[in-house]
C-alpha cells in the first residue's frame, strides 16, 4: 500500500520509473498489475496476489479493446472546437513526467530531425528547412488524462503535409516519436493524417519555448496531452506497435478525445 | 399476497446486483481519477479508491463501464418489453409523493405490499436511471469530447461536464446511502431482490 501512495505526485513517478527501469522485464510487468489491481482487489474481495495478476490481464485486454472502439469512433473529418486568442490560457500550463529543472534544452544549429523506417526520403531535416514547410496556426484545448484542460495556440506545418512530403507510407499502421527528454509515443495513421493533427514550432505567435517542447512538438487537439510528444528529434513509420512512455505503464494507447 | 408469486423476476434481480458491483467500481475509480485533478478542495481518501493510480483507476473505469452500459440497456429494454416500467412506476403523482415522504418520515409509511412501489419509491427508482443515464452521457463526453460535439454544447462544454459528471456522481451516492437506510429498515426487501419473492 506504500509503494502505491507514493505514486502520486509527477516527481515520485519519476522515481518509481527510474527504479523500474533497473529491473528486469518480468519483475516490471509483476510490478504494474500488482500496482494496479492490489488496493482495490484487497477491498472488494481480498484475492490473492495470484488473481491480481490475472484481473491486470483481463484489464489491459479490455484497454486495448477500448483502443479499437476508439479508433472506429474517430471520425477523421470531425474537428476539434477552434477558440478565439482571447481564450488561451496564460500562463499555460508546464507539464511533464519531470519537473522543471529537467527540461531540456536542445540547441538549434546542429539539430536535424531524424526520419525513419517506412519513408522514402529519410534525409534528415534542419530546424530552417522544417521553417520553410507552409505553416498553420490552431487555438484549441490541450485535455490532460487527468482532467484539467487548458487552451494553447500552436502554430506550425500540418503533419500530413510533412508526412506526404517525406514520402512516408500513409498505409502504415502507426507514427512512432523519440523525444530530446527520452520521451517516446506513437499514434494511429488515420490521426496523424487529421488535419489538426500538426507539428509544432511555435507558441502563442513565439519560437515554441522549452518548456512547451522546443525545437518541436506534435499537436493533436483529438488526443489526449501525453499522446502529444515534445521535443521530437525521431519520426519513424512502422506496422509494429511501438508503445510510448506511459502507455507501457498503463495509460490507454489510443488516449483519444 | 400469494407467497409463491414472483415480485422481482431473475432478469430484474440479476441485472441489479450487475448494476451494484459496476456503480461501486465505477465510484471507487472514478475517485481516484478525480483526485488525479481535484476540481474542488475536496480529495477522496486513497483507502476508499480502486485502481492504485490514475492509470490503475482508469483501467478499472474504462473495464466497469462496459458492464454499466451494457446492464443499463438490458435492463430498460426488459424492463420496457414486459411493460413492468408503466406498470411499476407510473403514474407517479406530486400529491403521492408527498402525501408518502410525509408518512415516511413519521414511520408510517406501510410496506405490506412489496410489489407495489409507493411514490418515494417510485421518484427514487426514476432519479436512479436518470442519474445513471446523466452519469453515462457526461462521461462519453468527457471520454470523447472531440466525437461527441452535440452532447458536449449541450453539457456546456468539456469543463461543465466534468462538473455535471461530478454532481451526478454525488447523486448516485446519495440514492445508494437512501437505498441502503431503506433496505435495513425493511430487511425484506433484501430477500426480494435476492430470492425474487
Amino acid at each position: 500500500m506504500t509503494e502505491k501512495k507514493r505514486i502520486q505526485t509527477l516527481d515520485e513517478q519519476v522515481i518509481v520509473r527510474e527504479a523500474l527501469q533497473a529491473l528486469p522485464e518480468p519483475s516490471r510487468r509483476l510490478f504494474l498489475r500488482h500496482g494496479l489491481t492490489l488496493g482495490g482487489l484487497s477491498l472488494l474481495t481480498g484475492c490473492s496476489l495470484s488473481d491480481d495478476a490475472s484481473v491486470g490481464n483481463m484489464l489491459q485486454k479490455v484497454s486495448r479493446f477500448n483502443d479499437k472502439v476508439q479508433a472506429w469512433l474517430f471520425d477523421p473529418n470531425r474537428l476539434a472546437p477552434t477558440y478565439p486568442d482571447s481564450m488561451i490560457t496564460r500562463p499555460f500550463p508546464f507539464n511533464a513526467y519531470y519537473g522543471p529543472e529537467r527540461i531540456p534544452h536542445v540547441a538549434a544549429d546542429d539539430f536535424r530531425l531524424e526520419l525513419s523506417g517506412l519513408i522514402a526520403d529519410r534525409r534528415p531535416w534542419s530546424l530552417t528547412e522544417l521553417y520553410q514547410l507552409p505553416q498553420t496556426s490552431q487555438v484549441t484545448r490541450h485535455i490532460c488524462v487527468e482532467g484539467w484542460s487548458a487552451i494553447g495556440k500552436w502554430g506550425g506545418v500540418t503533419f500530413s503535409t510533412f508526412l506526404k512530403r517525406i514520402g512516408a507510407d500513409l498505409t502504415a499502421k502507426y507514427v512512432g516519436f523519440r523525444c530530446a527528454d527520452d520521451y517516446y509515443t506513437s499514434i494511429d495513421m488515420p490521426t496523424a493524417l487529421h488535419a489538426q493533427t500538426q507539428l509544432s514550432f511555435t507558441w502563442d505567435g513565439q519560437v515554441l519555448p522549452p518548456e512547451y517542447g522546443y525545437p518541436m512538438k506534435l499537436r493533436m487537439p483529438t488526443k489526449l496531452g501525453y499522446k502529444n510528444p515534445k521535443h521530437i528529434r525521431a519520426i519513424f513509420v512502422t506496422n509494429t506497435y511501438p508503445g510510448g512512455y506511459w502507455e507501457d505503464q498503463g495509460y490507454n494507447w489510443f488516449g483519444g478525445s | 399476497m400469494n407467497a409463491k408469486s414472483v415480485i422481482q423476476p431473475a432478469w430484474l434481480r440479476l441485472t441489479h446486483w450487475v448494476n451494484a458491483i459496476a456503480v461501486v467500481l465505477m465510484a471507487m475509480s472514478g475517485w481516484r481519477i478525480y483526485n488525479a485533478s481535484p476540481i474542488y478542495p475536496l480529495v477522496f481518501p486513497a483507502e476508499i479508491t480502486l485502481g492504485g493510480w490514475l492509470a490503475g483507476a482508469l483501467y478499472w473505469h474504462f473495464f466497469a463501464m462496459w458492464i454499466l452500459c451494457v446492464n443499463g440497456v438490458a435492463y430498460l429494454l426488459a424492463n420496457g418489453l414486459t411493460g413492468r416500467l408503466w406498470q411499476r412506476f407510473f403514474p407517479l403523482r406530486w400529491n403521492e409523493l408527498k402525501a408518502d415522504l410525509w408518512a415516511a418520515m413519521r414511520g408510517r409509511l406501510s410496506h405490506a405490499d412489496l410489489a407495489r412501489y409507493n411514490a418515494p419509491q417510485k421518484g427514487a427508482y426514476l432519479f436512479a436511471m436518470a442519474d445513471i443515464a446523466l452519469l453515462i452521457v457526461s462521461g462519453l463526453v468527457l471520454w470523447k469530447s472531440v466525437q461527441f460535439p452535440l452532447l458536449r454544447e449541450l453539457l456546456g462544454g468539456y469543463d461543465m461536464a466534468r462538473k455535471v459528471h461530478f454532481y451526478a456522481m454525488w447523486g448516485l451516492v446519495g440514492f445508494v446511502a437512501v437505498h441502503g437506510l431503506m433496505v435495513l429498515l425493511v430487511p425484506r426487501s433484501m430477500l426480494l431482490m435476492i430470492r425474487g419473492r
